[in-house]
């Protein structure tokens, strides 16, 4: 069901956990509907130089979560804003088309986490 | 990496056991004569039908000619359901919110052919409640279908109570009895049960067989059109390999199987609450079935549990809506008031007579670790505050 790329980012996700006083965080879904993500960065002039995310939910949920924080490190915010879901599952070599709305979320709680920091040093 | 290999989903269905296959073998190419040919070959057939249709009713405390031979349990259900609505044309049936997806589609199925349904509601245990039915039980009442042990979470229904009631209010009863059988004592005629609905692949036999057990008394509309076999009530010819395979599996099936799958179903229970934290068993602690454990843990997603075990060779069953084709989650998790997040953690272990003391510490062992393991990586905790869903009432 799942690809290669999915189950080993599953069984050994990175950047898992969260960030003491981070600059932005990004909270998207809803435990109710089985998935839930926490996006935690850190940022250095415009650069997202530490990202974590902690997540609740299926296989999907988890290595979507891990992915993200692959390609969003060392980018800058405006790159970092504009990974797509689709980039996301990409990555990952595809997921189960099922999954790629529900599970999918990584790359809005990126955004949401984005737009957190930048709310704030408005 | 070479893993243990146990399997715990025998709710799912089993493996056939061997000496099942062996008394199958000789159905294929040496006798493979149709039971309704007049030759010697289909009067073997024959024989061994009749032989085996013996030996099932009488587990069952029931006559020969009440057993119907099936493809499995949910074609029995559809014959028993849809066979009675179609003798009486119009009426009301009630059922429950837990029954098996070919108990709850034939009954929604039938609403829309303009008979009325009434799904009692279950406790938390997953229990209907008796009064509850007896005050569902109108004059145009004609059948209550209630399984008699869940598929889920193990919950038996007190059947003789249900037939009893039935009974004196006049309306045919059936249960689907396909998890339970060999698991529990069935005794049909005390339990004043019209029809049952039985398989033969969760009780070590072959998959593609059942029966449905049919009071003599009792008329139903056959469903599949064609010859007279099965009196005349299920067209086609026997699977004799199949039915030969079922009635050993129903021969091997001892009294001592169940004290052994309790007694570890016990174990698992208790290790697991024990090893594990925040943890919550789904369905009765009492009346359960003797193979079933289903659990939630909390602040983990089940099917994400699933896959890591599956990774150590566990295999398990899952009622998250993120395991299932409609993402929704279990209708069965829903009705006993769970909230999503903690049905979305729930797990399903089901053993079998095969399942032994050290299968139950490996999958303790590693399940610990796994659990520990999300429960690191997740956002939810104590006392997460958790937003108040809206209850999906469209199932039903």
């Amino acid at each position: 069901m799942y690809s290669k790329e999915v189950m080993k980012h599953f069984q050994e996700p990175h950047n898992m956990g969260e960030i003491k006083n981070p600059d932005g965080i990004g909270k998207v879904g809803n435990p109710m509907c089985g998935d839930l993500m926490e996006v935690y960065i850190k940022v250095k002039k415009n650069i997202i130089t530490d990202i974590k995310v902690k997540t609740f939910g299926c296989v999907a949920a988890i290595a979507t979560s891990s992915m993200i924080t692959d390609l969003a490190k060392g980018k800058s915010l405006e790159e970092a804003k504009k990974i797509t879901r689709d980039q996301v599952a990409k990555s990952l070599k595809g997921l189960p088309k099922i999954k790629m709305h529900c599970s999918n979320l990584a790359a809005e709680g990126l955004y949401k986490a984005i737009e957190n920091y930048q709310k704030k040093t408005k | 990496m070479k893993y243990k290999e146990v399997y715990l989903d025998n709710g799912a269905t089993t493996k056939t056991d061997s000496k099942v296959l062996e008394v199958m073998k000789p159905w294929f190419c040496k006798n493979y004569g149709n039971s309704s040919s007049l030759h010697k070959k289909g009067i073997h057939s024959k024989e061994t039908l009749e032989k085996s249709r013996s030996i099932i009713a009488k587990r069952i405390n029931a006559l020969p000619e009440e057993i119907i031979f099936t493809t499995g349990g949910s074609e029995s259900n559809n014959l028993a359901i849809k066979g009675v609505a179609q003798i009486h044309k119009t009426g009301h049936i009630i059922t429950s919110k837990i029954e098996h997806p070919s108990v709850i589609e034939t009954c929604k199925f039938l609403r829309k052919q303009g008979f009325e349904i009434t799904f009692l509601d279950v406790n938390k245990d997953g229990f209907i409640n008796l009064k509850q039915l007896e005050n569902s039980i109108t004059k145009r009442t004609i059948l209550v279908t209630i399984m008699h042990a869940n598929n889920e979470i193990g919950t038996i229904q007190p059947i003789e109570k249900i037939g009893k009631l039935c009974k004196e209010k006049q309306v045919l009863f059936h249960t689907d009895a396909v998890q339970s059988f060999t698991k529990e004592k069935i005794d049909v005629k005390k339990a004043n049960i019209d029809l049952m609905s039985l398989s033969a692949h969760k009780i070590h036999g072959p998959k593609g067989v059942g029966a449905l057990y049919k009071k003599k008394s009792v008329n139903i509309e056959k469903q599949i059109h064609g010859g007279h076999q099965e009196q005349n009530l299920r067209a086609g010819t026997e699977n004799i390999a199949g039915i030969v395979g079922f009635t050993k599996a129903v021969q091997l099936a001892k009294e001592e199987h169940i004290k052994k799958m309790t007694e570890l179903r016990d174990m698992l229970i208790s290790n697991i609450q024990q090893e594990i934290p925040d943890t919550k068993l789904n369905g009765s602690r009492e009346k359960r079935l003797c193979n079933n454990v289903n659990i939630s843990f909390k602040y983990v997603e089940g099917e994400g549990v699933l896959i890591h075990l599956d990774l150590k060779g566990i295999a398990v069953s899952t009622g998250s809506a993120c395991s299932s084709q409609n993402l929704k989650p279990s209708h069965v998790l829903m009705a006993i008031g769970l909230r999503h997040d903690i049905a979305h953690g729930s797990l399903r272990f089901t053993l079998s007579r095969f399942t032994t003391k050290k299968d139950i510490d490996y999958v303790v062992k590693n399940l610990k670790e796994i659990i520990k393991n999300l429960r690191k990586i997740s956002p939810l905790q104590k006392n997460y505050k958790y937003s108040v869903g809206v209850k999906d009432k469209s199932y039903w």
